[in-house]
């Protein structure tokens, strides 16, 4: 789950990582009332949307009157943000961050993730501030410092020092302190928040010497949320698709793509398994939809549901195998899904594994109009004549063809 | 032969009582595992499939001789019961739950650096010596006693693969779902050691997917210190960057964990990779029958 700027740095300070002082506001006039609070000039005028490179795509402002944060905040919040993570289509801002602005001396890089190869939480640290840092890492490794974090002993002195008596040149007495004691908070918010990814790009050395985090990047793990009831109540729904976001309800992974291949599958390999096959035989998958090893006839049919809700999907393909989910469960989903709403486009369907006899009697005995695919090569040649007839007419191509 | 789990492992189920728990003790039953008991603190004295229930695991390797285990735990109790598994001197525990936090699993990992169980998964189906015992989730009738070892980290995908290498006539040594959360018990690797040391395990069929770099490790080790043939298919080469597909482990972030990358390490370490996953049994047969028809074999 990702946190906005604002309530990343909320959360921030409460583990005493100083933040710059800001206001969230919703309008231009609440922006101009922001910036004679604050201290300024400049101020800085944030777009909040889940997306990076907010500043590439005119999503951060710094100005130098009231005046002009209003018209910022006006203009940014007036027209969808696009970004390189956003699509062409651009997300809607609906709030953005007025903030004090801040004299930079010096921009670094802190992060917290989880490193898999150890198991442990290791901070990232670089004097190469405000840069992806894959892009620093890629070009100039040696400026990317890591130091694990060992569960048993937690944040010990020693891994900031590792870190910060590093840079070069040294800064001031007071700067090291300021620098080894927002690391110390991080790694504290970092296994109190039960984050996946804590990242301050850049933390700044203003010119007097403070150390402030400008920007707050945080991500909380989805399987902690159940003990991270206020960090889950944080969410903000409306920064999904609206088809994810009703998937998210029924506990189904969905996950909106380009294509128009309908996907549906159990398990998260097999369904990312379909999406490549269904490419390789020259269509584009429309989602990645897991209805999980153990779904409920229930979940099926709502996973069916938001496949069709989509209008970009031209067929469908349902590939099963059949383990702790049954295929006689799947086919009533599907049977279920399409009582309720009409099935406008082709369907091919491949069964294998538990109980695939009695899921393909159940479909075959019932008005469903359906494809069957012996294997997964042939549901995905199947469909992808579905779709770009071009290719010819082949035995998938027939609609009443319901062979067993 | 195989490795890890045979005709002798004794199961604990660890979550019996639950409604998982319980339908796979009697799966597994079915597939003539010897599951010798199972655990549900406060439960016990209860019998479920004429299964024996103790409150701890300490008490089901005390009176039953259990070595193996398989949790099926909900997922804010999962780390403690692998921990308690490993505490009670289990050889072999499975983890089937999927959900755990990744913070849990980073103590879990700490703790066991102190204990003899290997761990399998998180977040997998298990393990499974075809003819002999199965201990997880996966379809019994799908396998067939052979000479082919699978490593992998995905699920149903594994019973993609291992129904089309039967139906190709290759039955298996061991398959082992590894898990697809981002820290797991053990990896390709640890298996591969394993299945280096069994002479019956003639080949090994690796199923990778996106995200992290096992897939590049075990190409590595595959390079360095794997005589045997390898064969490789790796999901997730049309999934987008920055979502998590499904796993908790399958994302690709940072330029990190891509299918392409994953591939040209395993192809650049001699292993075979197989890109259409509907030709993967055939293809596994073709190389395995004619030597010299591609598969590479490092010296």
């Amino acid at each position: 789950m990702k946190l906005h700027e604002h309530q990343a740095k909320a959360l921030f300070r409460s583990f005493d990582i100083p933040v710059p002082e800001g206001r969230l506001v919703k309008t231009g006039e609440d922006a101009l009332k922001a910036a004679h609070e604050l201290k300024g000039p400049p101020w800085v005028v944030k777009a909040q949307v889940h997306a990076g490179g907010r500043g590439k795509g005119g999503g951060v402002r710094v100005v130098q009157s009231p005046e002009e944060a209003a018209e910022a905040a006006e203009s940014i919040l007036g027209r969808p943000l696009v970004t390189p993570q956003t699509g062409p289509e651009g997300k809607p801002v609906r709030r953005v961050l007025v903030e004090e602005g801040v004299e930079i001396e010096q921009e670094l890089y802190l992060a917290m993730v989880v490193d898999r190869e150890s198991a442990a939480p290791v901070m990232i640290f670089s004097r190469e501030g405000g840069m992806e840092i894959e892009e620093v890492a890629a070009g100039t490794p040696e400026r990317v410092l890591k130091q694990v974090v060992l569960p048993e002993t937690g944040w010990m002195p020693f891994c900031g020092r590792n870190l910060v008596y590093r840079l070069d040149p040294l800064p001031a007495p007071d700067t090291l302190k300021a620098l080894t004691a927002t690391m110390a908070g991080l790694y504290r918010a970092f296994v109190e928040m039960d984050c996946s990814l804590a990242e301050i790009n850049p933390l700044v050395v203003t010119t007097t010497g403070r150390v402030l985090a400008v920007d707050a990047k945080v991500n909380i793990d989805d399987n902690a949320l159940f003990r991270q009831k206020k960090l889950a109540s944080m969410d903000d729904p409306s920064e999904k698709d609206p088809l994810e976001r009703k998937a998210g309800q029924f506990n189904l992974n969905y996950i909106r793509l380009d294509g128009n291949i309908g996907a549906m599958v159990n398990g998260a390999g097999l369904a990312m398994a379909t999406m490549d096959v269904i490419k390789m035989a020259g269509a584009e998958p429309a989602n990645f939809l897991d209805v999980g090893g153990g779904a409920s006839e229930e979940m099926i049919t709502r996973g069916f549901e938001i496949i069709l809700e989509d209008p970009k999907v031209k067929a469908i393909l349902i590939n099963i195998f059949g383990g702790i989910l049954r295929c006689d469960v799947l086919a009533r989903g599907v049977l279920a899904a399409a009582e309720k709403t009409a099935i406008r486009v082709p369907l091919i369907v491949r069964l294998e594994g538990t109980n695939v006899d009695e899921g393909r009697r159940i479909l075959e005995s019932s008005d469903l109009e359906f494809l069957v695919a012996k294997d997964i090569s042939e549901a995905a040649a199947m469909v992808t004549r579905q779709v770009s007839p071009t290719q010819g007419p082949g035995p998938g191509n027939r609609p009443t063809d319901r062979r067993p | 032969m195989s490795i890890l789990v045979d005709e002798k492992t004794r199961v604990v189920v660890q979550g019996i009582t639950g409604r998982e728990g319980t339908f796979h003790t009697r799966q597994m039953l079915q597939y003539g595992t010897a599951v010798v008991a199972g655990v549900t603190p406060g439960k016990g004295g209860q019998t479920i499939e004429g299964v024996p229930v103790f409150n701890s695991v300490q008490d089901a390797v005390d009176r039953e001789g259990a070595n193996a285990a398989c949790i099926f735990v909900p997922p804010p109790f999962a780390a403690d019961a692998v921990m308690e598994a490993a505490c009670a001197g289990i050889a072999v525990t499975v983890c089937i739950t999927e959900g755990i936090p990744t913070l849990e699993m980073v103590r879990v990992t700490s703790y066991l650096r102190s204990h003899r169980t290997v761990l399998i998964g998180p977040n997998c189906p298990g393990i499974i010596s075809p003819g002999k015992t199965k201990v997880g989730i996966m379809p019994g009738p799908i396998h067939r006693p052979g000479t082919v070892g699978v490593i992998s980290r995905s699920g149903t995908l594994t019973y993609e693969v291992v129904d089309q290498l039967t139906r190709a006539g290759l039955g298996q040594s061991t398959c082992i779902g590894i898990g697809g959360d981002p820290i797991i018990g053990t990896s390709f690797i640890d298996h591969l050691e394993r299945f280096r040391e069994d002479p019956d395990t003639e080949a090994v069929v690796l199923i990778g997917e996106i995200g992290g770099t096992a897939e590049e490790d075990a190409a590595r080790y595959c390079r360095d210190s794997f005589t045997k043939p390898v064969l490789a298919f790796v999901a997730g080469r049309t999934a987008p960057p920055g979502k998590r597909m499904g796993h908790a482990g399958a994302i690709i972030s940072g330029g990190k964990g891509r299918a392409e990358d994953k591939i040209a390490a395993l192809e650049a370490a001699g292993i075979t990779v197989v890109r259409d996953l509907g030709r993967l049994g055939q293809t596994v047969e073709h190389t395995l029958t004619c030597p010299g028809s591609g598969v590479t074999i490092p010296l």
